[in-house]
């Protein structure tokens, strides 16, 4: 890190355009959350707790948010994992395969799962739980792919074999410590995403946080900007806890650190 | 660019983990039933996610373009086709590409001098963690709380509309609506540009701070650096990127619905309207031609995207 700083400060005589850039997006970011506060107001904040289908709704979009992770990680990590060792030949179409999520439109999609999804799935919140799987896919798939990638896969999994360890216990004890950032930044995604999405979940008719913040809107502004105010901070601190909890944890383990897209190893960077 | 180290093939190595009794290491099966076997059993490990894709993904997007071929008591039409490339729906179209163009170019841009401004820091590691995790936020911060958060500072009575009004600028009466097509340009910059900082970063780490010195070394100006070397690093992750937003600005839906009330024609709160049953007999299947109109769409826009690359790597050799 000292050779990266060492070579910047000396090609960066004035870095006015750098300050002007950044203070721009600050003003930007800010202003509106600002501005948001003082409309709202203090009391707001209050108020919004005690609404009805508060507890209800967060309740609802933390479960969908717990089982979403639950069963993408279960889904993409043996099967990225696989496919890293022994079809590597499929390692495109499954690219372009988890590509399709991002690229097809979620209103597009959901109106497809209304159509051909069983009626005793409808009225569960499972159908949605399993629709935001394939949304999270790409993500998932992306950050283990990356952490597979800065590993020494054949060489790991050989000594685990010759030492007599068998697939699952391979993939359990020694993939796994391995690809703690990579989960890791799996899990945030998913989870960001599950907090926040609103299409899927309004058009099937499930009254998740933010369906009932855009219910309740109707009701007051100043409860509903606080509302809003209010889911902001909690996927912050959603992604301030996971992220610090995981850096933590591969500085002590060696790994790299965690970004929300990619997981950069740390000893190989900047040559 | 340490991600797009390959890991090393495994490919001659069958028989490294899990292997049964007969996974021994056979290069290349030709067409033996031993062979079809070997491969069968390999493709096992990956059936589940086969088996996934297909009911949550494949087989909605079939309904979908199967649906928009017919008619209310199933026949084969296309008039729901018809319907989707005229009027109101053709109009939504155009708006949706316009808005969907403007919000992924200018982001794109904006987000690459943040990210940059972001990346070539002095004592940036701090900064770049505050950027990353406050992108992570911003760029999932879609949907009905980003409207209000713009309505209640930019809208006809927000607050930031009416400090600007005290000090004797009016944006309303210069023609600034929020609840227009520029306004939804400006709120939907709130999570693209921060997506843009997301995706881009990555790439921007593929610069390596030895190849500009290398270049200033070899006398190069900062136009040359740019031209020759950081330029054509970047340029397809750029293009890449880009198309991402294209795709997010394009499926947004909640931001747009929240903040227009369906004012502003978008593809994707016509497609909402219909799900929701505002929708009068014998057009039910209206809604998924306009599904099959953006999944089009994003396929022409990859197509150029496919294009561009190609015309770029050759420009820039």
């Amino acid at each position: 890190m000292a050779a990266i700083t060492g070579a910047r400060r000396r090609r960066e005589p004035l870095p006015v355009w750098r300050w002007v850039v950044l203070i721009l997006a600050a003003v930007f970011f800010l202003l509106p959350l600002i501005v948001a506060l003082r409309f709202a107001g203090l009391k707001a904040f209050g108020s919004v707790i005690s609404q009805s289908g508060f507890t209800s709704s967060l309740g609802l979009s933390v479960r969908l948010a717990v089982i979403t992770t639950v069963i993408t990680i279960a889904l993409m990590l043996p099967t990225t994992v696989y496919v890293h060792l022994r079809l590597p030949g499929l390692r495109r179409l499954l690219e372009g395969i988890t590509i399709l999520p991002i690229v097809i439109p979620p209103v597009v999609l959901i109106v497809g799962v209304l159509q051909i999804a069983p009626g005793s799935l409808k009225s569960t919140s499972y159908l949605l739980a399993l629709e935001y799987v394939v949304l999270a896919m790409p993500f998932a798939y992306r950050a283990i792919d990356a952490g597979l990638r800065a590993l020494d896969l054949k060489t790991i999994v050989e000594a685990s074999s010759s030492l007599g360890a068998s697939w699952s216990s391979t993939l359990l004890r020694v993939l796994l410590p391995n690809l703690t950032t990579a989960l890791l930044s799996a899990v945030v995604l998913t989870v960001a995403l599950v907090l926040g999405e609103y299409t899927m979940a309004s058009l099937a008719l499930y009254q998740t946080f933010p369906v009932w913040i855009y219910v309740n809107s109707q009701t007051s502004g100043q409860v509903s900007v606080a509302a809003s105010l209010l889911s902001l901070f909690v996927t912050w601190l959603f992604l301030m806890a996971i992220t610090m909890a995981g850096t933590r944890r591969s500085r002590k383990t060696g790994g790299g650190s965690v970004t929300l897209f990619t997981v950069a190893r740390q000893e190989t960077r900047g040559n | 660019m340490d991600q797009t180290v390959e890991a090393p093939g495994s490919r001659s190595d069958p028989g490294a983990l899990g292997s049964g009794p007969d996974a021994a290491p056979r290069p290349r099966p030709a067409l033996t039933v031993p062979g079809a076997l070997g491969w069968l059993r390999r493709i096992t490990g990956i059936v589940p996610f086969g088996v996934y894709a297909t009911l949550g993904l494949l087989v909605p997007m079939i309904a979908v373009a199967v649906g928009a071929f017919q008619n209310s008591s199933g026949g084969f039409t296309f008039s729901n086709v018809s319907a989707a490339a005229h009027g109101i729906y053709l109009h939504g179209f155009w708006q949706s590409i316009i808005l969907s163009v403007l919000t992924s170019i200018l982001p794109g841009i904006f987000g690459l001098l943040i990210a940059y401004a972001i990346f070539t820091a002095k004592r940036g590691a701090v900064l770049r963690q505050v950027a990353i995790t406050a992108s992570g936020v911003f760029a999932n911060f879609g949907g009905v709380p980003l409207a209000f958060l713009f309505i209640s500072s930019l809208g006809s009575t927000g607050l930031i509309t009416q400090w600007l009004k005290d000090v004797g600028l009016d944006i309303y009466s210069h023609g600034f609506n929020l609840y227009s097509l520029a306004g939804v340009v400006v709120v939907y910059m709130y999570f693209q540009i921060p997506l843009m900082v997301l995706v881009i970063l990555p790439a921007l780490e593929g610069l390596r701070p030895a190849w500009r010195e290398a270049a200033e070394n070899l006398g190069a100006r900062t136009w040359d650096y740019w031209r020759h070397m950081a330029g054509p690093v970047l340029l397809p992750s750029f293009l890449g990127c880009v198309l991402l937003l294209f795709g997010s600005a394009l499926s947004a839906y909640a931001t747009a619905e929240a903040l227009t009330n369906g004012t502003i024609p978008l593809t994707a709160i016509q497609i909402g309207s219909f799900l929701n049953g505002n929708v009068s007999a014998g057009q039910e299947n209206i809604g998924k031609a306009l599904g099959l109109g953006m999944v089009v769409i994003i396929a022409i826009a990859m197509l150029i995207y496919v294009a561009l690359q190609r015309r770029a790597a050759k420009w820039l050799r």
